[in-house]
């Protein structure tokens, strides 16, 4: 059976709570759905901000996307799986990333859901800036995100 | 082809894209970014740590030495930030 595959990318918010039940409605054989949203912290390296402006490639963001969600249903025993991302100014306290996967055990999608993260951090075309009193600054990759992307890669 | 710059690539070059037909002898994406830092100062800020700038080829990450032939899209861009 084909697993299916949502994949977003939005300006606009998302409701958890509806996303899941997309997932899962009409469903007996999911087990397991884990959640994992990214929102927008207060301060950045310890100073606050204002908001945040997500810049991103479109088309090239929905085909790194998707080459990762299949790479996901191919090592994991998956039976669903969405992943929305925003662009554009978000404040503190909105979302700006939501993976969920469905699985009939929850090791799998717990596993996929972290998988699927750490990539879209390391290769999913999308730049952060922060507004704060010191002006826009482009937020630097961290080293750790590619650490964690890299104990995925296969020996 | 047509060329992209994100975030603060496209911020230094100025412009978001561009349509360029490099000469014959540029084959890589590295000898692109040589080509395109000695097109003028804001080329050559924005390129000035060749190391940092990640490229992709209609859609698809590439690693320096890749070949451009062929392509019609080729962007370049700071290591991703997103998530």
């Amino acid at each position: 059976m084909t697993v299916p595959i949502t994949i977003r990318i939005q300006e606009a918010d998302f409701d958890i709570a509806r996303e899941i039940a997309l997932l899962t409605d009409g469903r007996t054989d999911i087990g397991a759905v884990v959640s994992f949203s990214g929102i927008c912290r207060g301060s950045e390296d310890g100073d606050p901000i204002a908001a945040l402006t997500l810049e991103h490639y479109p088309g090239m963001a929905e085909t790194e996307i998707k080459r990762h969600a299949e790479v996901a249903v191919s090592r994991w025993a998956l039976n669903g799986l969405t992943i929305i991302h925003r662009f554009g100014r978000i404040e503190p306290g909105q979302n700006i990333v939501l993976v969920l996967t469905a699985s009939h055990h929850r090791q799998a999608a717990f596993e996929a859901a972290e998988f699927l993260m750490d990539y879209l951090k390391t290769s999913a075309p999308f730049w952060k800036r922060t507004e704060s009193g010191k002006g826009a600054n482009w937020v630097e990759a961290r080293s750790h995100d590619d650490a964690a992307a890299a104990r995925w890669a296969k020996t | 082809m047509k060329v992209k710059y994100f975030a603060w690539v496209r911020e230094r070059v100025g412009k978001a894209e561009e349509t360029l037909e490099p000469p014959a002898s540029v084959r890589t994406v590295e000898d692109l970014i040589r080509w395109l830092s000695g097109r003028g100062e804001a080329y050559a800020y924005a390129f000035e740590t060749p190391r940092v700038i990640r490229a992709a080829i209609d859609h698809a990450h590439v690693r320096p030495d890749a070949t451009i032939a062929g392509a019609r899209e080729i962007a370049f861009f700071p290591p991703m930030t997103g998530g």
